[in-house]
């Protein structure tokens, strides 16, 4: 079985950095394997290897060029992204509390209406699905969640906004995400949280890691508003599941 | 301590030191100075470590007061005016302001970014180890923020040391040199061979996140949309209108843009200095080239040491009469209202 696994390609992204690409598209196998070698990177540290990024279906690995080659490092990643993948480390679970609708989700009506049915409807389906963090990336925190219903899919938004609110829930194409925060964005806004996915001296500063699971709930505004001041003082508002 | 009061200074400036690497993973990206090189010449020359904070000026003039003592500071990066009180001060210089004297820059005349490095440092409280501004992310010491009039930046007082030069080498390269990938393969060869054989421009449009090139349209193979990956600095990315972005220190961490090329890091500074509007061409070298040129980049900046030498009053006048022999007739293309601190490269995303 492990003999099937092929090998990623090797693209250089400049002299001091290499994307690991298992997969050009978006694909659960594909984040599986770069969340590994993620790990296997981590367990084993080579020297000159500075920073390790996954993504949906790449790892980029930084490194100094002064201190490994590319060829040399590029034998080391190969062999280790052949290794079979462990079996699957504990995976965390999260529940992320989210107030949806109205001025906290201001797509959740045409949304609705695009897909042909009800705000209601469209708010059950995104709380029914179960998500795994594939990938934090753009701006701190922003945590892209694979997952989403393919009932729920549809394309970005013609005009990206310029400025949507810090704790955005929303989706776009595929996927679906928590933005922590304020940004652009060109997704559809279907909700807000008030949990910080980055927060800045409060352990931890970044709360969520790939690989992580993550189950919406959905709150009113009165218990996003005392959620929100919680979070602000900072008070973690997610609830980790017992595992 | 000693302070520096900014009594003016225009927009692109900021506190910056080596950066914040290690938390790409979670999306904050390591910020840090434009050309690593100025930064660590300014810093030697004031006797720091090489990748202390500094202030990074950008292309327009700015002026600092001393306040509460001396303070010794160095200046390196763009060429452009700078005088103490009257007194003209070269750049890859040390120079002491007394308690009370302004120092004035002018506009950069070649480069974009110059350098202040204080003896002694920039006091703050670092994030991360840095007091790099990342100002969307709420970073940055003394102020998460760009810098504006009336701020102020506490420093040692000078210790008197004598003023010092660096020598610096000449540039032989005048080509940004880049590396193909990692998405060449979304080019067909006829796409890359334009991008090499044609002249570009930086846009005034561009900033710390991302500069953004005007020249011929380079056309996908598979359309502009591929899943988002990691990027790096340099990562030059194509959007939909074929106009290339040049991602710089302060971009996203991910994006969803192919991506022709990459600066090689040991041009990545030249390339960040490089003034609006100024045409210049890309090169393609080998990965074995690039590194071999990453070698060269650290081993320079280890030299930086041994490359000062005592100031003799001689050299320091020639070098300001041609600086200001000079002044006016090459002012950098870019102006205030254009030079953006939140540029449309800002809007693209998420991906």
């Amino acid at each position: 079985m492990a003999a099937t696994l092929p090998p990623p390609r090797l693209l250089p992204s400049g002299d001091s950095a290499i994307t690991v690409e298992f997969s050009r598209n978006i694909d659960d196998a594909a984040n599986g394997r770069v969340l590994a070698l993620d790990r296997a990177m981590a367990d084993t540290p080579v020297e000159g290897v500075t920073e390790t990024v996954p993504t949906y279906r790449s790892l980029l690995v930084h490194y100094d060029p002064v201190r490994i080659s590319f060829e040399a490092l590029g034998e080391h990643i190969l062999a280790l992204a052949q290794l079979p993948i462990p079996e699957a480390t504990k995976t965390r679970r999260w529940r992320i509390p989210v107030v949806y609708g109205g001025e906290h989700g201001v797509d959740l009506e045409d949304v609705a209406k695009t897909l042909k049915t009800t705000p209601d409807d469209i708010v059950a389906r995104h709380v029914a699905g179960d998500y795994r963090v594939a990938m934090i990336g753009f701006t701190p925190g922003w945590s892209y969640l694979s997952g989403l219903a393919a009932s729920m899919q549809m394309p970005r938004r013609q005009n990206p906004r310029l400025l949507t609110p810090a704790g955005t829930v929303s989706i776009g194409g595929v996927q679906t995400g928590v933005q922590c925060l304020a940004g652009p964005s060109g997704w559809h806004l279907l909700g807000q949280t008030a949990v910080r996915t980055y927060q800045l001296h409060r352990d931890p500063t970044f709360l969520l890691e790939p690989g992580d699971a993550i189950t919406f709930v959905p709150v009113d505004t009165k218990t996003f508003a005392e959620q929100d001041r919680a979070a602000a003082a900072g008070e973690i508002v997610a609830e980790l599941m017992p595992s | 301590m000693s302070k520096l009061v900014i009594t003016s200074i225009g927009p692109a400036s900021s506190v910056q030191d080596g950066g914040r690497p290690g938390s790409q993973r979670y999306g904050l990206v390591p910020s840090g100075a434009m050309d690593r090189l100025a930064l660590a010449a300014a810093n030697t020359l004031v006797g720091n470590e090489p990748f202390a904070a500094a202030v990074e000026i950008g292309p327009f003039g700015a002026a600092f007061t001393a306040r509460g003592g001396a303070v010794r500071i160095a200046l390196s990066g763009a060429s452009r005016n700078a005088d103490i009180a009257g007194r003209p001060v070269a750049v890859d210089t040390s120079a002491t302001l007394a308690d009370g004297e302004t120092m004035t820059l002018g506009f950069a005349r070649s480069g974009s970014f110059s350098y202040l490095a204080f003896e002694g440092g920039i006091a703050g409280e670092p994030d991360f180890g840095s007091l790099s501004v990342n100002a969307r992310a709420g970073l940055g010491s003394p102020y998460p923020r760009p810098l504006q009039s009336g701020d102020e930046l506490q420093t040692k007082p000078a210790s008197g040391a004598p003023e010092r030069r660096i020598e610096l080498p000449a540039t032989a390269e005048a080509s940004i040199r880049v590396v193909w990938g990692p998405q060449d393969d979304e080019f067909a060869d006829d796409a890359k061979q334009l991008f090499i054989d044609s002249e570009w421009k930086i846009s005034a449009t561009s900033d710390r996140m991302g500069y953004r090139l005007e020249g011929p349209v380079i056309k996908h193979l598979h359309g502009h949309n591929i899943v988002s990956d990691g990027t790096v600095n340099g990562s030059l990315q194509v959007p939909g209108n074929g106009q290339p972005i040049v991602l710089m220190p302060d971009r996203g961490t991910s994006g969803g843009y192919p991506k022709i090329a990459t600066v090689i890091s040991a041009d990545f500074g030249r390339f960040a200095q490089t003034p609006a509007g100024r045409a210049f061409r890309f090169k393609a070298v080998s990965m074995a080239e690039a590194q071999a040129a990453a070698r060269q980049f650290a081993d320079l900046l280890r030299s930086l040491p041994d490359r000062l030498r005592p100031i003799e009053s001689f050299d320091l006048n020639i070098d300001a009469l041609q600086d200001a022999n000079v002044a006016g007739y090459a002012v950098s293309a870019v102006d205030a209202a254009t030079w953006q601190v939140a540029s449309p490269a800002d809007v693209s995303g998420p991906d």
